[in-house]
């Protein structure tokens, strides 16, 4: 009995302190929208008043356009590229029985162990060799190379949540390895396939670190925010800019997650 | 058991036809063993050259790690980025790990929402997280002027900003979603047998939290650990947006041999050092996690 109670105190401390952790987790960046509607160069207190006039500043930029433009071509090609390569090095880890297979998913993980400086400075030397030089076309590569341990994360634990009866079944009765994966494994796993091309997208909207090595003479918005940011009159438009940002992130990263769960529920409650 | 057995046998182990498995590994392992593998080989071999000003460089030398070796700001420059990254991944883990055990233990239906909250901020922009700071921080910024406002400083201070504190908060705060989520899931999968065996067995709470809970989450706790510590080590950014000239990391050092000062061979030659302390890293981690005698 006073176990128990002890439990509960315990936890009612530890749920204050979790609070607390959150506010510490989301005060700063909520400063950034807080500070983007306030009538000042500066970002202090007392606010000054409200005024939209940063957001307006940020309409009409051709340098801010075309960072935006190269942005979600990049993203979205990346994430394709992310989410095909996650697919197919998860799949064969857990069903293709190859000393191979295994070590491209290992190898695939492997960035997670790497820090971006490295990632960018050997892509930077390959892409050289190559003859692409930096370029809209090497910073898709390096950003599928970051994006790709997400994207075997996720695809991996959604295969594996599978009941292994329903691929067996397929095989069983006649279906090729290309149908089992196309018409039974690929959809039963799509709300993670979507997921993980969603988060691989915000990973390359949002990446910094390679892509500074990696562009040449087209920016990503992340590489417009960077040059914005030796401007101290530019401020209150990057905080305009990363409150538009922000609230992208949230209901994109949002969705893959609801999308990421709602696909394991739907696993656990049909097994096989 | 005799279903077990037909199930093996009707198993279609060997049917995977070639060109299906050609197919399925060969985006994988064009990414994997081209983009990753050959381009860290490039930057082994790299720093082994010599720099004439060519991509690939001249001769074949170790020059460069004596460089590395002898010259002490370096070894100042390297400590110092240990020491960074290690304050910070010890800030991160040791206040993440409440946050997990209440997640494991006592969020109950809260808790998918929580585990939502505090792993949202992991997917939006690095580079906000750090200007954010740097509005906090800066000489005219949120806390200056807060301290002001209300009355206890006259004086706005420089004391904030381009500081080592100012990166380790930084890193700190940037990289705090990493770590929850290994510890969270290393508690999370602790049977609840365990724990009520150890009360059964007259522990009390503390007890049973350093004898039971503790060594069976410490896997968990140490790739929290190599999580934060293998970007915040290498990291450029944040010393040069809130760091200032004396918290040049490691990772600034990289970048400047990539760009203004133009030595690739130093440059990777510093990249090949940073990768041989994290694998020193992974190794102390792994022997550690072999100790606690890891789960998985």
């Amino acid at each position: 009995m006073s176990a128990r109670a002890n439990t509960n105190s315990d936890g009612r401390w530890l749920g204050l302190y979790v609070l607390a952790y959150l506010v510490f987790l989301y005060l700063p960046v909520l400063l950034i929208p807080l500070f983007s509607f306030n009538n000042s160069i500066q970002a202090a207190f007392p606010l000054q008043g409200f005024t939209l006039d940063w957001y307006r500043t940020l309409y009409g930029n051709p340098a801010l356009s075309g960072a935006l433009a190269n942005s979600l071509v990049i993203g979205l090609i990346a994430a394709l590229g992310a989410t095909l390569c996650g697919i197919t090095v998860s799949y064969m880890d857990l069903y293709g029985r190859s000393p191979l297979a295994s070590a491209i998913s290992a190898i695939a993980r492997l960035p997670i162990l790497i820090p971006g400086v490295i990632v960018g400075i050997s892509l930077l030397i390959l892409v050289n060799l190559i003859g692409l030089g930096p370029s809209r076309i090497s910073i898709v590569l390096g950003h599928i190379l970051v994006a790709l341990p997400t994207t075997v994360v996720v695809m991996r634990s959604r295969f594996a949540a599978i009941p292994k009866t329903i691929r067996e079944a397929a095989l069983d009765l006649g279906a090729s390895d290309w149908t089992t994966f196309r018409r039974v494994m690929l959809p039963l796993s799509a709300p993670a396939v979507l997921s993980a091309f969603m988060l691989s997208f915000l990973i390359s909207f949002d990446e910094f670190i390679v892509v500074f090595f990696l562009a040449g003479t087209e920016p990503t918005l992340p590489l417009y925010i960077w040059s914005q940011l030796r401007f101290p009159r530019s401020l209150p438009t990057v905080m305009a800019l990363g409150t538009v940002i922000l609230t992208a992130s949230f209901i994109i990263a949002g969705t893959a997650e609801i999308l990421r769960h709602r696909g394991l529920g739907a696993a656990r409650r049909n097994p096989a | 058991m005799s279903s077990t057995i037909v199930a093996a046998r009707s198993l279609p182990e060997n049917r995977i036809s070639p060109v299906f498995r050609f197919a399925m590994l060969l985006p994988g392992g064009l990414v994997t063993f081209f983009l990753i593998l050959f381009a860290l080989g490039l930057v082994v071999f790299l720093a082994f050259r010599g720099n004439d000003g060519s991509l690939l460089g001249v001769g074949l030398t170790a020059e460069n790690f004596l460089t590395v070796a002898t010259d002490p700001l370096y070894w100042t420059v390297t400590l110092r980025s240990l020491v960074i990254a290690g304050l910070v991944t010890l800030a991160t883990v040791v206040t993440a790990y409440p946050v997990a055990y209440y997640l494991a233990f006592h969020a109950g239906r809260r808790r998918n929402l929580l585990l939502f909250l505090v792993t949202l901020p992991f997917w939006t922009s690095y580079l906000l997280r750090v200007f954010a700071w740097k509005i906090v921080l800066a000489y005219n910024g949120v806390l200056n002027s807060t301290f002001i406002e209300s009355g206890l400083w006259k004086e706005p201070t420089l004391a904030f900003l381009n500081t080592p504190a100012a990166v380790v908060v930084t890193l700190a705060h940037a990289y705090a979603p990493f770590a929850i989520l290994p510890i969270y899931v290393a508690l999370d999968t602790i049977p609840k047998s365990l724990l009520e065996a150890a009360s059964d067995l007259g522990a009390r709470p503390f007890t049973s939290f350093r004898r039971v809970v503790l060594p069976n989450s410490m896997p968990g706790v140490l790739a929290a650990a190599l999580v934060v510590f293998v970007p915040t080590v290498g990291d450029y950014v944040t010393p040069a947006m809130v760091g200032g000239p004396a918290s040049t990391m490691i990772g600034t050092l990289i970048q400047s041999q990539f760009g203004k000062a133009n030595d690739w061979p130093f440059g990777a030659a510093l990249s090949v050092c940073v990768m041989l302390v994290i694998l020193c890293v992974v190794l102390v981690a792994r022997g550690a996690d072999r100790r606690f005698g890891s789960r998985t």
